[in-house]
């Protein structure tokens, strides 16, 4: 990480200088992984065969 | 300084004691990431959340009939009703009380489903504080053993109404 | 007060007549962005007004020996409580915090003055309309209002306002940012305590998004326009508002710890790029942990729960980690350079504890750190939950996160932002000193009774442990009594600090010394670095100090972890 030219930025440096992405990311990953994933859990579930 | 841009040649790696620390740090949290699916397989108690839909009016016949079935008492005008061994037993949860007390053996392994009639419920069982929730149109199944025998009451710990503090029910193993 | 030459960008975009010089720091204001902070301070500390009213009739009536309200009220003036303190107390401080370092930390003007209006606008009308609803008694629902409890229409569309005039707040942040770097009002990166507050903006963004995708048919429900909300979906779905925007708070607060460090010791962190990968870890993933209330819930499977109750494989929890070292690591490296050089914590006796500015972030830091943190990721270990799920172990934890830490380190960001942006003076300067102690002290002692009420099994937002009235007789152990006991005096403790902020703040605020165009008192004296000490250390890395607490709290941390396994292996087997 510390060897590098000015020009050629360590990817993780320029995410942090993208705050836009970042924010691309932070609502995606949490909506994906934790809402839709949950949603579709409940979607999924099946009816009860009370016996 | 936190508060003025930093110089150039911030950004660098870590090294000497917060490397160190990072190093930490991330071991312990493998250690907490390889705990709970281990404690999946393995362990005895597990919250595997098993679930169906279910209407309040199917659910409520076949609490009915569970307990005109399987009825071995009664306390206080209220049914005490004894699941089979290995067997499927009903638990509703209504404004305000936990419908019909449940009977069970130690050891023995039973299928205990929750479901409500109207708000959201906890099913809370004291004094060994095990918690589960309880919601109207989801059958919730708990595959649960006693290892202990007594007399465990049963309390409501999700907010219901005015009469929530007085929602109470009862398991018995012998 | 910290050197201010490191690199001051020169212009600017300000108009001449839209900015003035801090005397104090030396750093541009931008005056819309400065009046706009005033205002929301001032609306923040009136909404933790009426919140600390509710937390002394809650915790008067939680303890036994007082049970002071009938229950109707009890839960009537616990929604209140929870709406105001957790939601827009803290909401409206941090709208303060992100136009502060959105504009001064930046040298920029505010993107724009008009969304400012209507963000104000729409957080007080809603919060307002929330605080009505609840008292003329149709919406006992408590903060979560779980479907189907229905709440009166005005209750939902409250939040609704307060919802959106958040997103419009922290747009006008964004933006903010944007221009600056357009610009070119700075030069690199941004400042690091910008670079959090990013990260509580984009966090703040999930947040409010998930308010609306649950609160607007919650909405249309209680007006009768549609027919049915499903409760596990709702479940899901508020968390996604009730759980995040506490996450919210994390970065906000973890900020002004930065923040507090510099301003009053000239903290120093070791390495910038560690503390913004912490604060990427958060943005990707500490949200997924609103799992956490759902972890011993119908509907969702084992997957689900154990993948986004662990963030990722504890990924955020790495992140807290890392700035629970990195940030004494930064005070220990400043007080060093000073020459506070002798033994293992030399730096950390010689701290300025009586600026309350120093204390309050300090304390803040510990009891976040040891009560919250561990608490936090225990009760939300997928199986351990079973032993915590709406008992009082979860208040007890979130009353140390939240309270113990959030909102003590705002009280101590408050101490600079009176003299600084509203340009007053404290009276009572003593027991502005004493204050965070008081509070701090008095919310251990509550968070500890609360949560071992809860081992006891004593359920959260119950008005009554004795079940008056109920078909079938149950009580506790007397243990819980005790605890319940602590719990009461601790709440005491913690609302007389919290009153005394509120009256030191507003005597400051509307009739303090006005100290405009002179700078502020320091809060305490330099200390000369004693003479026999061994000369100023050189390596930055040098942290040997804060290394040691760092290991006793890991120690801590593992020990109360399988601890709690252990428990758990003593109750009934489940499935």
């Amino acid at each position: 990480m510390s060897e590098r030219d000015p020009d050629n930025k360590h990817p993780l440096e320029k995410l942090m200088d993208n705050p836009w992405l970042l924010l691309v990311l932070g609502v995606v990953i949490p909506t994906v992984s934790y809402t839709v994933w949950g949603w579709i859990e409940l979607l999924a579930l099946p009816p009860a065969t009370l016996p | 300084m936190s508060i003025y841009n930093p110089p150039a040649g911030w950004f660098k790696a870590p090294a000497g004691v917060e490397r160190l620390w990072v190093g930490l740090a991330l071991t312990w949290c493998i250690i907490m990431s390889i705990a709970m699916p281990y404690w999946h397989f393995y362990g005895k108690q597990n919250p595997t959340g098993e679930s169906y839909k279910v209407s309040v009016q199917e659910y409520g016949q076949r609490v009915a009939e569970f307990v005109k079935d399987n009825q071995v008492g009664d306390e206080g005008g209220i049914p005490i009703v004894e699941i089979p061994p290995g067997g499927d037993g009903y638990l509703l949860a209504r404004m305000w009380s936990f419908y019909p007390i449940i009977k069970l053996k130690q050891g023995q392994t039973y299928r205990l489903h929750l479901s409500s009639s109207d708000l959201q419920h906890g099913f809370s069982l004291q004094p060994l504080n095990m918690n589960f929730q309880v919601l109207p149109g989801y059958d919730h199944v708990l595959t649960i053993t006693p290892t202990s025998s007594g007399i465990f009451p049963i309390i409501c710990n999700e907010f219901c109404g005015i009469g929530h503090h007085a929602m109470t029910g009862r398991i018995i193993v012998e | 007060m910290a050197s201010a030459v490191e690199s001051l960008p020169v212009s600017g975009n300000h108009q001449p007549s839209e900015v003035r010089t801090c005397e104090t720091t030396s750093l541009p204001v931008c005056l819309t962005a400065q009046q706009f902070i005033r205002w929301h301070a001032v609306v923040a500390v009136v909404f933790l007004l009426i919140g600390g009213i509710g937390a002394l009739l809650l915790g008067l009536t939680r303890w036994p020996a007082v049970h002071l309200l009938d229950a109707q009220w009890y839960y009537r003036i616990l929604t209140l409580h929870g709406l105001n303190m957790l939601i827009f107390w803290i909401l409206s401080f941090e709208i303060a915090v992100l136009y502060f370092a959105g504009t001064v930390l930046l040298n920029t003007r505010l993107a724009s003055k008009k969304a400012a209006w209507a963000c104000f606008v729409l957080m007080v009308v809603g919060g307002i309309m929330v605080d009505i609803a609840i008292m003329n008694g149709k919406s006992d629902v408590l903060m979560t209002s779980y479907v189907p409890l229905k709440a009166s229409p005005d209750f939902y569309l409250g939040i609704i306002l307060v919802a959106v005039g958040t997103l419009i707040g922290v747009i006008n942040y964004l933006a903010t940012i944007y221009i600056a770097k357009r610009d070119h009002t700075y030069e690199g990166a941004v400042p690091l305590v910008v670079f959090g507050a990013t990260a509580a903006a984009i966090i703040a963004v999930v947040t409010v998004l998930h308010g609306a995708v649950v609160m607007i048919p919650t909405f249309l429900w209680s007006m009768g326009w549609i027919e049915n909300v499903d409760p596990a979906w709702y479940r899901i779905t508020w968390w996604g508002l009730g759980h995040m925007s506490q996450q919210v708070n994390v970065c906000a607060m973890v900020s002004i710890w930065y923040l507090l460090a510099t301003l009053t010791v000239g903290a120093k962190p070791l390495n910038q790029a560690v503390c913004r990968t912490a604060f990427v870890l958060y943005i990707l993933f500490i949200n997924l942990a609103s799992a956490h209330h759902l972890l011993v819930d119908p509907g969702v499977g084992p997957g689900w729960k154990i993948w986004n109750t662990s963030y990722a494989m504890y990924l955020a929890v790495l992140a807290s980690i890392i700035h629970g070292f990195t940030v004494p690591a930064s005070v220990e490296a400043g007080m060093r350079a000073k020459g506070f050089t002798r033994g293992l914590f030399g730096w950390l006796a010689a701290a300025p504890w009586s600026n309350p500015g120093f204390s309050g972030f300090f304390l803040s830091l510990i009891i976040f750190g040891f009560g919250g943190g561990i608490t936090g990721v225990v009760l939300g270990t997928q199986q351990i939950n079973i032993m915590a799920h709406n008992t009082l172990r979860i208040p007890g934890h979130f009353h140390v996160t939240v309270v113990g830490g959030t909102t003590l380190a705002f009280m101590a960001l408050t101490y600079y932002v009176v003299p600084l942006i509203f340009q007053r003076d404290f009276y009572a300067k003593a027991l502005c000193r004493i204050q965070p102690y008081v509070f701090g002290g008095g919310i251990t002692l509550f968070a500890l009774g609360m949560s071992f009420a809860g081992s006891y099994g004593v359920p959260r937002r119950h008005w009554d442990v004795e079940f008056t009235g109920s078909q079938l007789a149950m009580g506790f152990d007397s243990g819980a009594y005790t605890m319940l006991g602590v719990m009461g005096i601790g709440a005491l403790v913690a609302v007389t600090g919290l009153f005394m902020f509120i009256l030191l703040v507003v005597a400051a605020v509307f009739v303090g010394p006005k100290i405009a165009g002179q700078a502020m008192e320091p809060w305490h004296e330099e200390r000369q670095a004693p003479a026999d000490a061994a000369a100023v250390d050189e390596d930055e890395h040098h942290t040997p100090g804060t290394l040691v607490l760092a290991g006793v709290f890991l120690l801590t941390f593992a020990v109360y972890y399988f601890a709690n396994w252990k428990w758990l292996s003593d109750v009934w087997e489940v499935r």
